[in-house]
């Protein structure tokens, strides 16, 4: 461009010229030093201290404390309760998305704060609010417990207030692609006759099966290692009710550090296994789920 | 409800379906434990609720929540824009992988990241036997819970900010500079007010989180009454009590202070964006 030989014309060091809406190179390494060693600090070597503290004593240990009877029933609770609030949450998600992408209606603002909410609740507000609605001594409560279907203090307790956490995932991951995409897809799948279950299947969902997979995954992590609201609902019952955050809290207090950064590693690891799984989908199919990215 | 959620005319089908999803899964997982929780409140009085938060000891559990969260939300907002800035503007070795770090908070349980801050912390841990020896404290102190809630909160600001900077024209940078700006009164002036909405968005959603925040803090607290007791552990002890009145009237506290915030934020936001036009 003809900026460059102005510039060398209005200066007399041309050596010196350097991109006006950029910083100078010093600024940019002190400000990327700056980054990467508060990454460091802040969430590295955190990370690093969970891998560090279960292997303390060596593999064999941290191996042996996973298969302890109190650690495999969390292990299977957790997935339990991931495998049924995470299709439940799934299905939540199209629905109000499909339902206010859709269509137009009055009140539609007011739906989408409300299933925000969530959001600002604190988990432990969340959970003592599921108590009071459910717990032995409210009236829904009282009548489920006499009926032998206990919801505080047991699976569906916990079940509620995971769904209860991670509820706007799914939706919040779905309504800004789905808007961008639009509905005119739909309309000419209807025209041409197809049922309105055939179009969302073989158009919508195609159209949004990333951005699905995106939100799940953030759910799907959240679900497992949700700790505050689970602490309240489940009663800690130690081999019936005892999430792995749980179990982990347990052990951690009974000074068996080994055990509770083994079952800490394992959650750790799920951890980075749904990063890199995010970051893969957000490389390859970044025009499918840019929407997301924004606020 | 079903009359403000009213439909106008549209050819596509599954609203009935949609709707009656959305709102029955509403109804079961937020509106009527939520209602619950006000209705104790209720029922319990708004004198007995105001008498149960009208102790020393939940003001000050209160005021730590609130103003921790605050502060963690400030050097979010600082560190999470700076953050921001390097990923979408600068290239360098393993830029990527720093990107995807980023999120590791989202990612990590909290509890996990509750005992790893209390490991590194602790007086015989990494970091805690450094600031021992210079005389300081972290874990068991206020210090220990601005750490944690700092983790918890790291990505908002960067995953809201990151992508308003990737989308501002550079030649808006390059006009400031033809009209003599320096490249720090660019900054200042031109791209700040930019990213403001966004970065007050990231900021609430780092608030909300901070001030909720439970499993990471537990850990590093130290939980003394008074002092490092945060709002939400109030609670917890309360309905270990079995005195649900008073963790509800806690709870409603918490609920109404929170959402007085996010509201000031909220206005805070569309004066903002107003004033600048657009974003």
């Amino acid at each position: 461009m003809f900026d460059s030989t102005l510039h060398a014309a209005a200066s007399e060091k041309p050596a010196k010229w350097r991109p006006v809406a950029e910083e100078s190179r010093p600024v940019r390494v002190l400000l990327i030093a700056l980054a990467l060693g508060g990454l460091a600090v802040l969430v590295v070597a955190p990370l690093a201290v969970v891998f560090a503290e279960a292997l303390a004593r060596g593999a064999g240990q941290a191996l042996a404390s996973l298969t302890r009877p109190e650690a495999t029933s969390a292990i299977r609770l957790t997935l339990i309760v991931a495998a049924i609030s995470v299709p439940v949450n799934a299905v939540f998600g199209i629905a109000a998305a499909w339902t206010i992408t859709k269509f137009d209606f009055r009140g539609k603002a007011f739906l989408i704060t409300l299933i925000d909410l969530p959001f600002s609740i604190s988990p432990v507000v969340a959970g003592l609010a599921l108590v009071l609605l459910f717990g032995t001594n409210s009236l829904i409560g009282g009548w489920l417990v006499a009926s032998g279907f206990p919801i505080i203090f047991a699976l569906p307790g916990i079940v509620l207030a995971s769904i209860f956490v991670t509820f706007p995932f799914v939706a919040r991951e779905l309504i800004p692609v789905m808007i961008e995409q639009g509905r005119a897809e739909e309309e000419a799948a209807l025209t041409l006759g197809a049922s309105g279950w055939r179009t969302f299947l073989t158009v919508t969902l195609p159209n949004i099966k990333w951005a699905l997979l995106y939100g799940v995954l953030l759910c799907n992590a959240r679900a497992m290692g949700e700790f505050g609201a689970v602490a309240v609902v489940s009663g800690k019952i130690r081999g019936q009710t005892a999430t792995m955050p749980i179990t982990i809290e347990m052990l951690y207090n009974e000074y068996l550090s080994v055990a509770a950064f083994s079952l800490a590693a394992v959650l750790a690891a799920l951890g980075l296994l749904t990063l890199a799984l995010k970051t893969v989908l957000e490389w390859r199919h970044a025009d499918q789920l840019a929407a997301t990215r924004r606020h | 409800m079903a009359l403000a959620f009213r439909l106008q005319k549209s050819p596509m089908p599954g609203f009935g379906l949609g709707m009656g999803i959305t709102l029955a899964m509403l109804s079961l997982i937020v509106i009527l434990p939520v209602g619950a929780l006000l209705a104790r409140g209720i029922s319990y009085g708004p004198e007995a609720v105001w008498a149960t938060i009208n102790t020393p000891r939940v003001w000050a559990a209160l005021y730590l929540s609130f103003r921790l969260a605050f502060l963690a939300a400030l050097v979010n907002l600082v560190f999470g824009t700076l953050l921001a800035w390097v990923l979408a503007r600068y290239d360098f070795p393993g830029r990527r992988l720093v990107d995807a770090l980023v999120d590791l908070p989202f990612a990590l349980p909290t509890a996990v990241a509750g005992i790893a801050l209390t490991a590194l912390y602790a007086p015989n841990g990494v970091f805690g036997s450094i600031v021992r020896d210079l005389g300081g404290k972290v874990a068991y102190t206020q210090w220990g819970i601005l750490i944690a809630l700092i983790f918890v909160g790291l990505p908002f600001v960067t995953r809201t900010v990151q992508p308003v900077i990737a989308e501002i024209e550079q030649e808006v940078e390059e006009a400031s500079a033809t009209l003599g700006a320096g490249r720090f009164h660019t900054l200042r002036r031109v791209i700040l007010p930019m990213l403001l909405p966004a970065a007050l968005t990231g900021f609430a959603l780092s608030l909300a989180r901070a001030v909720g925040e439970y499993g990471s803090v537990i850990f590093i607290a130290g939980n003394l009454p008074m002092k490092t007791e945060i709002a939400p552990l109030l609670i917890v002890i309360k309905l270990e009590e079995f005195d649900y009145d008073g963790a509800a009237a806690i709870g409603i506290a918490m609920l109404l202070i929170s959402f007085a915030m996010l509201l000031a934020i909220n206005l805070i936001q569309i004066w903002s964006r107003r004033r600048i036009g657009h974003v």
